[in-house]
């Protein structure tokens, strides 16, 4: 099961430039969330706060509390041991290229020691099906490298891969930016049921994409927190004029 | 700034307001030909149904057209939504200023009674909700919609208490029943058109505040009303 996400007061910064100021919101368990705002607003940069890869990037750090369940983020827990907790999908697919399909999906839990085949034959049959790539890939698993797939078939699969770990948190950052509308269509209906089992906090640039697959919406600009509301509502009757001039085309 | 949706949109909102026009124009000039029992306009009214039908399937077109290719939302989307019921609402003022000219032409043909009922007092203060909605809808002020809700009470008791004396009217004097009944048609067709002036000023509550205050439900209350327990 999912478990919810608390955010509170969360500063970030590249060097000396603040990318977000005193970002403070939850995300509630088994919802999904999405994240909106214009190029540069921090949208991109708060998901990755919530995994702590934000302090991969040199000069970068993060200030503030985040809990994912019970974890705290940011006091006591390691990075490694939050990446398990929290999967992470991509803009652009990135599967491992030489490995097989069986293997891009295994690879997480091959490199934790996990080595009982008849378990991870399970588990990858069960998120391939999860990530609904099952059908199609089924008879070619060991067959077939990553890359021979089509973009929405290989973003499944890193959805896959994403999955097997176990994850309570699904982030996901602009997943369909670069899928066709079939494709698209597809994560999109993948994000909704995988809501049962997993958060999900996604970014995404495309507001229909937002509005039909999650619960709430936050708008972010200019590295803060505008509003956070029940996705009818931002798109419908958002409470902030800044909220509604983006949405509405009027800036951005 | 999205410069053809905007051009769009003030284009849906140019043509409503002429079709507003046409259709405050009609119900003038139906009690007035009533008043007058002037047959000339009566004709008017009729032969102008026809600029009001063909208006209102252009909007309803350009309407679908902005839904279908330009996604709106919030502030674009509510306006949409108002425009297509205000224009269906328009359509029907329209067509009570129809029966309201027929009834008239029927009148023409009878001699003249005396009716204990105030049609002109009625229609103007039927023509003046029309008015004052449209007003609110152009200024987009939803404190000028509220007076027009308000507004609709008062004609409402003038129905009931023209219906009443209309009514006893025709049981003590059977000569005029024609012209009473007329008369009582009438003040239910401007019953109605009140009741699409308030229509109108709901749409416009709608459009600018996000509220929908129909039915006396919840009145003022946003819609998807900010909810935090499941955070």
């Amino acid at each position: 099961m999912g478990v919810g996400i608390k955010v509170d007061k969360l500063n970030a910064w590249f060097g000396k430039t603040q990318a977000l100021y005193d970002i403070t919101m939850d995300a509630p368990a088994n919802h999904a969330t999405a994240i909106i705002g214009p190029s540069g607003c921090g949208k991109s940069t708060f998901v990755r706060c919530l995994n702590r890869m934000h302090e991969t990037v040199p000069d970068a750090r993060a200030a503030g509390r985040v809990q994912i369940g019970e974890l705290d983020v940011y006091n006591g827990t390691s990075a490694v041991q939050i990446r398990r907790r929290i999967g992470m999908v991509f803009q652009k697919p990135n599967p491992f290229p030489t490995m097989s399909i069986y293997d891009n999906v295994a690879a997480g839990l091959k490199l934790n020691g996990f080595h009982d085949h008849k378990r991870l034959d399970e588990i990858v049959e069960r998120s391939l099906k999860l990530s609904a790539l099952w059908d199609e890939v089924k008879d070619s698993l060991r067959k077939k490298s990553g890359a021979s797939l089509s973009g929405g078939q290989q973003q499944r699969l890193c959805i896959a891969r994403a999955l097997a770990v176990e994850p309570q948190v699904l982030l996901m950052d602009e997943p369909c930016s670069a899928l066709d509308p079939i494709s698209t269509g597809k994560i999109e209906e993948l994000i909704f049921q995988l809501k049962e089992k997993f958060t999900i906090v996604i970014v995404t640039h495309n507001m229909q994409q937002a509005s039909r697959v999650a619960e709430f919406t936050g708008f972010f600009l200019l590295g803060k927190l505008i509003e956070l509301d029940k996705t009818e509502k931002i798109f419908t009757t958002p409470s902030d004029k800044r909220t509604e001039d983006y949405i509405t085309g009027r800036f951005g | 700034m999205r410069t053809r949706f905007q051009q769009g949109l003030d284009d849906l909102r140019a043509r409503l307001l002429r079709m507003g026009g046409l259709a405050e124009q009609a119900v003038d000039r139906a009690c007035q030909a009533y008043i007058d029992r002037d047959l000339a306009r009566c004709h008017m009214v009729l032969e102008g149904e026809f600029q009001i039908n063909v208006a209102e399937r252009e909007i309803d077109e350009l309407a679908f057209d902005l839904l279908a290719l330009q996604q709106p939302i919030a502030v674009d989307l509510r306006f949409i939504l108002a425009v297509t019921k205000i224009n269906s609402d328009l359509e029907r003022v329209g067509d009570q200023a129809v029966n309201i000219a027929e009834r008239a032409m029927d009148l023409v043909e009878l001699p003249k009674a005396e009716l204990p009922v105030d049609i002109p007092r009625m229609a103007a203060a039927v023509s003046a909700m029309v008015r004052r909605s449209l007003e609110s809808f152009i200024e987009g002020k939803a404190e000028l919609a509220q007076a027009v809700l308000e507004m609709d009470n008062v004609v409402d008791r003038m129905k009931d208490e023209a219906f009443i004396t209309l009514v006893k009217t025709m049981n003590e004097r059977p000569e005029v029943t024609r012209q009473a009944l007329d008369a009582l048609l009438v003040a239910r067709n401007l019953e109605r058109v009140a009741d699409h002036a308030t229509n109108i000023a709901e749409d416009v509550i709608f459009w600018v505040r996000g509220a929908d205050v129909r039915h006396n439900v919840a009145p003022e209350t946003p819609l998807h009303q900010a909810s935090t327990d499941t955070h």
